[in-house]
């Protein structure tokens, strides 16, 4: 239904977190250009979508310098053409289709490509290329799933729709009366917002979810596990036998986890007892586990550099083709060593949440942002866009948690350029400056060097 | 006196609502340089809500205010805050070869500032 002032966007979808729920109702001012409702989107995206009209800001801004988005272009790529070891880094709040670009920046440039899944689920993203991943769609969990576990995460304010539309609440397929037909379990260091909503609320000792897993694994396989596990976690051993004998007899089980295992000392190693856990049960029921993602398009991002380049994040086309190494070509690392000459920002804001040594360093390099806000990193970058919102501006295809694409309906225009725009701009004007890629392909390894 | 606890970062609903009014916003700055701390720790340590508290990593140091929190919810030793520039000041940047600093569980020493104590901002 529209008129002249006002619009309404139906099945429109908030991209601020990986839940990505795409029932959103919106009803737009068209004068004011802002979204003055947003139905069925939780407090999170109630923010969302009213915190993103129209600011006035400049088109980009060079040295601190007003300039327009072609000023910005120039700027930006002979920042990118000069350096000899830039990143690209962030592009989990930006289309796949962006994201498509920012690759192939990262091709000609010979530079890195980073995305902010490094310092979320980049800990799991190796997991499972060690372990292996029981799959499932955030419907087939909404149909089936009878015992669903929450581990190291804090849904109730990170994902409240996730308890609401599709693993606590639903009714599903298999589940017709929703909550009553499934035991929710919640394992974390502390209670939060979301332990109300769990059927058993498990609190380990931080630092000892690793011990916790691994004796899980030991008691699903028969194995006996000492009493002093509790000594160590925190959790009673007859806690343990009682979750892995639900885990054993449940229909169809999903382990859901959050960052509270990835970003915890055992990183990966977390990750992977998790995943093996899963791997276990399968032997006695069917059994899933997927990470909790965060940004809206995180899971984007994950695909599109995989599918571009053979590796998730973290990857290294100095050679002229693709490699992959977290901990050396992750930005978190280029960044606290000091070693990147310039970086690309792409919808992200690493001047806030990396770690100081870091920051220090982005002080000091040329930096390139793209964002429809401004932010710390913003105000220290050389040059700084100003582009529209994906998903509220800007049409294009982002993924669920769950690795399910869905596609944008956007509410209004902006008079700022997308992302993609930008990105393509540089694109072409670097391609240019370097006359082509600066590591041809086929380039002997020697010749890579000189 | 200065006491040695463990200091979670993560999200919080207020974060997330704060971020998107602007992250260079007074209500994200709010709500990024509040501490949860158990509240006998806080008793303990002379601390009331809003005290001001300093934190100090072996890369850094910031200050904060304080918010109790009852035993049950938070143990003792353990502190909460949401992620953003004041616990980026105790991030290390060590990754330990992942890509991922630790910003979870890390040791701070925690120490109350006093009105006379003119560094704590």
């Amino acid at each position: 239904m529209s008129d002249e002032k006002t619009r309404t966007v139906t099945d429109a979808t908030c991209t601020f977190c990986g839940c990505v729920c795409d029932d959103m109702i919106l009803t737009v001012d068209l004068e004011q250009h802002r979204i003055t409702k947003s139905q069925n989107a939780c407090v999170l995206g109630k923010a969302w979508f009213k915190e993103h009209g129209i600011e006035k800001r400049p088109f980009a801004l060079v040295d601190g310098r007003e300039a327009s988005t072609e000023e910005g272009i120039e700027a930006a790529a002979r920042i990118l053409a000069e350096a000899r070891y830039p990143v690209i880094y962030g592009l989990s709040d930006t289309t796949c289709e962006a994201q498509r670009v920012a690759v192939s920046i990262a091709d000609m440039i010979g530079g890195m490509i980073d995305t902010t899944t490094s310092v979320c689920h980049g800990p799991s993203g190796i997991a499972f290329q060690g372990v292996g991943e029981s799959t499932a769609s955030l419907g087939e969990i909404k149909n089936r799933a009878d015992l669903v576990i929450f581990w190291g995460g804090n849904p109730a304010e990170a994902h409240p729709r996730l308890f609401t539309r599709y693993a606590v609440t639903p009714k599903g397929m298999h589940v017709p009366n929703g909550k009553k037909d499934r035991t929710i379990v919640l394992v974390d260091v502390r209670r939060t917002a979301s332990t109300p909503v769990a059927d058993i609320f498990i609190q380990v000792k931080p630092r000892t979810d690793f011990e916790v897993l691994w004796a899980l694994r030991a008691l699903v396989k028969g194995r006996k596990v000492d009493p002093s596990i509790e000594q160590k976690t925190g959790v009673p051993l007859a806690v343990l036998e009682d979750l892995a004998q639900r885990m054993k007899s449940c229909n169809f089980g999903a382990l859901l986890f959050g960052m509270g295992l990835t970003m915890n000392r055992g990183r990966h190693f977390n990750a992977g007892a998790l995943l093996a856990l899963a791997t276990d049960l399968n032997q006695f029921t069917h059994f899933v586990a997927a990470p909790v993602r965060g940004h809206g398009n995180v899971t984007g991002a994950d695909n599109v550099v995989s599918w571009q380049t053979g590796f998730p994040f973290g990857i290294n086309f100095a050679r002229g083709y693709p490699r992959f190494n977290p901990g050396e070509w992750t930005a978190a690392d280029l960044l606290a060593r000091g070693e990147a000459d310039a970086a690309l920002i792409i919808a992200s804001d690493p001047a806030s949440n990396f770690s100081k040594p870091a920051i220090e360093h982005l002080h000091r390099i040329p930096v390139i942002t793209l964002d429809p806000k401004a932010t710390l990193t913003s105000q220290l970058s050389r040059v700084a866009f100003t582009t529209a919102t994906y998903g509220i501006n800007v049409p294009g295809t982002v993924y669920r948690m769950d690795n399910v694409p869905i596609t944008l309906r956007p509410a209004f225009d902006s008079p700022y350029p997308s992302d993609e725009y930008v990105l393509t701009g540089i694109r072409e004007r670097v391609r240019t400056l370097l006359g082509g890629n600066r590591v041809p392909a086929g380039t002997p390894l020697a010749a890579s060097f000189t | 006196m200065i006491e040695k606890m463990m200091l979670i970062g993560g999200r919080s609903k207020d974060q997330g609502t704060s971020l998107c009014a602007g992250k260079l916003g007074p209500e994200y700055l709010d709500v990024s340089t509040i501490v949860e701390m158990n509240v006998e720790d806080m008793a303990r340590l002379g601390l009331k809500a809003n005290s001001r508290v300093r934190l100090r990593s072996p890369v850094g140091e910031t200050v904060v205010r304080c918010k109790g929190r009852e035993t049950k919810d938070l143990p003792k030793g353990l502190l909460f805050i949401a992620y953003g520039p004041a616990s980026s000041e105790l991030m290390s940047g060590d990754t330990a070869g992942t890509g991922m600093p630790i910003s979870k569980n890390l040791d701070v020493e925690v120490e109350p500032v006093t009105d006379s104590d003119s560094t704590g901002g």
